[in-house]
């Protein structure tokens, strides 16, 4: 039987705000235990949430980025359960109206753009942490972490294989860093992906039973946990079995899904409205002042790539970031053939920083310098060839390319009659190959081109060379 | 709606309350009570009455993001039972 795989997926993208969703405490990665855990992280008695204004904003600013409706009111809940690293005894989120409702993601999986529809997103705090290593019978708790702000996004179960699902955690992870809600350190925990996959028989239209991945910290997991627990589930189906609603664990090491031990009781968290928090209200001139402030988006950067010439793939790798887009958008400015150019920074620029190490921000040559040097190759006086050296030559902070070409003296010899000239001596001293051209070997005519590339020490443009030859044999 | 018993064990269970077979049968006589209450309450007319989702008709105040809270985990630690290297111990739990 054919099966299809349905996945939707919720990511936790940790809000950058410099201090918690309800309390003053900092929330800087990397501290030492529990000196950022206020008397409000830790649950004192008799302490009350505040919200943060700015968390608030960037959740908003999420919402508008994804088309979604903004909810003029939204209500934090309790979530209740019982575990050491939230010290309340609940989780402060939102159930019945988050502060985002709706909304789309555009992802692109092998050229074709298909489009996810996000359910919700909403606010909530985070959970301290526990340590199981090295306390013997014991489990350390730094509380660190608690009341962090977290958005959790949740998409409709519209992705149908673990391609789809990267491209679209990679998309939303691109989206977030763009529009500066989350700084996307996936080995920090600042986003987070669960991943909700079931399968049904190709065709069918109602929801099999699914279960639900924790923590997917890396696109590679994601990617391989879902491959895993899809084939799991195809083989339990095959041999007669039923699946099971479960939550299940990542194991990379084994490169496995294992279920947790749940207790069955363990999803009835008995929310209601959290009586400390009033509602949440967003006045739409606010909602004004953040959309006035957004930066141009991933989309709208892509359309205007293309519309400069690229292809849609070269538009979407180059729009991968904001910082790549930034740099892009400031090469192609005023430039002549800005595909060309795209193909530098996809090609020889990428590669470079890559091996390097080095982010587009770090680049050793700028925009202007980029431009420059494609511009060179379009009018003719750089070949291919010397373009890579002054590549490397303004890499190696000797300066503008202009400068470097007159330097090392790269011109290219496009004066078709100094050309000509050359050509003419060459088949004058080469009788042989030429006879053996004009019998019909085709190769004397590469020894010929050759002769007139070492001739000009390689600044002879090669198709030109060609066709002058052709031309002077023919006659 | 009437609660039973097997509900309130199960309500008691999830909110870690301990109760025995006499409590547990007074608490579901006092819960029917509120049950009760409530459906008082369900029989008034609300239609065009917009629902509330706090006793306050106020809206959250909110706080600038700022930093103003200090560190003051040895204060906080001096009342906990079990501590070390900063962090608070508790009996091992393991998902």
């Amino acid at each position: 039987m054919k099966w299809e795989t349905v996945i939707g997926i919720e990511t936790h993208a940790q809000l950058s705000t410099k201090s918690k969703i309800f309390s003053g405490a900092a929330t800087a990665f990397g501290a030492a235990p529990n000196t950022q855990a206020c008397a409000v992280d830790i649950a004192l008695p008799g302490v009350l949430p505040v919200a943060n204004r700015e968390a608030v904003a960037k959740a908003v600013r999420f919402g508008l980025a994804v088309g979604a409706s903004i909810n003029r009111r939204s209500i934090f809940a309790r979530k209740n359960y019982f575990y050491p690293d939230l010290p309340k005894g609940y989780q402060i989120s939102q159930y019945e109206t988050p502060i985002v409702q709706g909304g789309a993601l555009a992802i692109f999986v092998d050229g074709a753009e298909k489009i996810v529809r996000l359910t919700r997103a909403h606010l909530e705090e985070d959970a301290g942490k526990s340590l199981h290593e090295g306390f013997h019978d014991f489990t350390g708790i730094d509380l660190n972490r608690a009341g962090t702000p977290l958005l959790e996004i949740v998409s409709e179960p519209d992705l149908r294989s673990a391609q789809e699902a990267v491209a679209y955690a990679r998309g939303l992870h691109a989206l977030v860093r763009w529009i500066d809600i989350c700084d996307g350190n996936m080995q920090e925990g600042s986003f987070r992906c669960d991943a909700n996959v079931s399968v049904r028989p190709a065709g069918s239209d109602t929801l099999g039973t699914r279960s639900e991945i924790k923590n997917l910290n890396s696109f590679r997991f994601l990617e391989r946990a879902i491959e895993f627990e899809v084939r799991r589930q195809i083989e339990i189906i095959e041999d007669g079995g039923t699946i099971v609603q479960e939550t299940r664990l990542y194991d990379a090491g084994r490169d496995e899904t294992r279920s947790m031990r749940t207790k069955e009781d363990a999803h009835d968290y008995r929310y209601f409205p959290d009586p400390d928090l009033l509602p949440l209200s967003v006045e739409q001139a606010w909602v004004e002042e953040i959309r006035s402030a957004m930066p141009e988006l991933p989309q709208a950067k892509r359309s205007a790539f293309v519309a400069l010439g690229l292809s849609p793939y070269q538009a979407g790798v180059l729009t991968a970031s904001r910082e790549l887009a930034e740099y892009s958008a400031a090469a192609f400015a005023g430039a002549a053939a800005p595909a060309e150019l795209a193909n530098w920074i996809t090609g020889a620029l990428s590669a470079r920083l890559n091996d390097e190490g080095l982010d587009i921000t770090a680049s050793r040559i700028t925009p202007a310098q980029l431009r420059a040097l494609a511009a060179r190759i379009s009018d003719g006086t750089l070949s291919g060839k010397m373009a890579r050296e002054v590549f490397d030559a303004v890499w190696a902070g000797e300066g503008d390319p202009d400068a470097i070409i007159a330097k090392r003296g790269l011109k290219q010899i496009s004066d078709s009659s100094e050309l000509e000239k050359i050509c003419d001596e060459v088949i004058a001293g080469n009788a042989r190959q030429v006879e053996d051209y004009r019998s019909g070997k085709d190769k004397a005519f590469n020894s010929l081109v050759g002769q007139v590339m070492k001739a000009t020490r390689g600044k002879a443009n090669p198709q030109q060379v060609s066709e002058i030859l052709k031309r002077r044999l023919a006659g | 709606m009437a609660l039973t018993l097997d509900d309130v064990k199960r309500v008691a269970h999830l909110a870690r309350i301990a109760v025995d077979e006499a409590e547990a049968q007074a608490v579901l006589d006092q819960l029917n009570g509120v049950f009760l209450l409530i459906a008082e309450m369900r029989a008034v007319d609300t239609r065009g009455v917009e629902p509330m989702s706090h006793a306050l008709d106020v809206t959250q105040r909110l706080r600038a993001d700022a930093v103003t809270e200090p560190d003051q985990h040895d204060l906080f630690q001096a009342v906990a039972p079990h501590v070390e290297d900063a962090l608070y111990l508790v009996p091992k739990v393991i998902e």
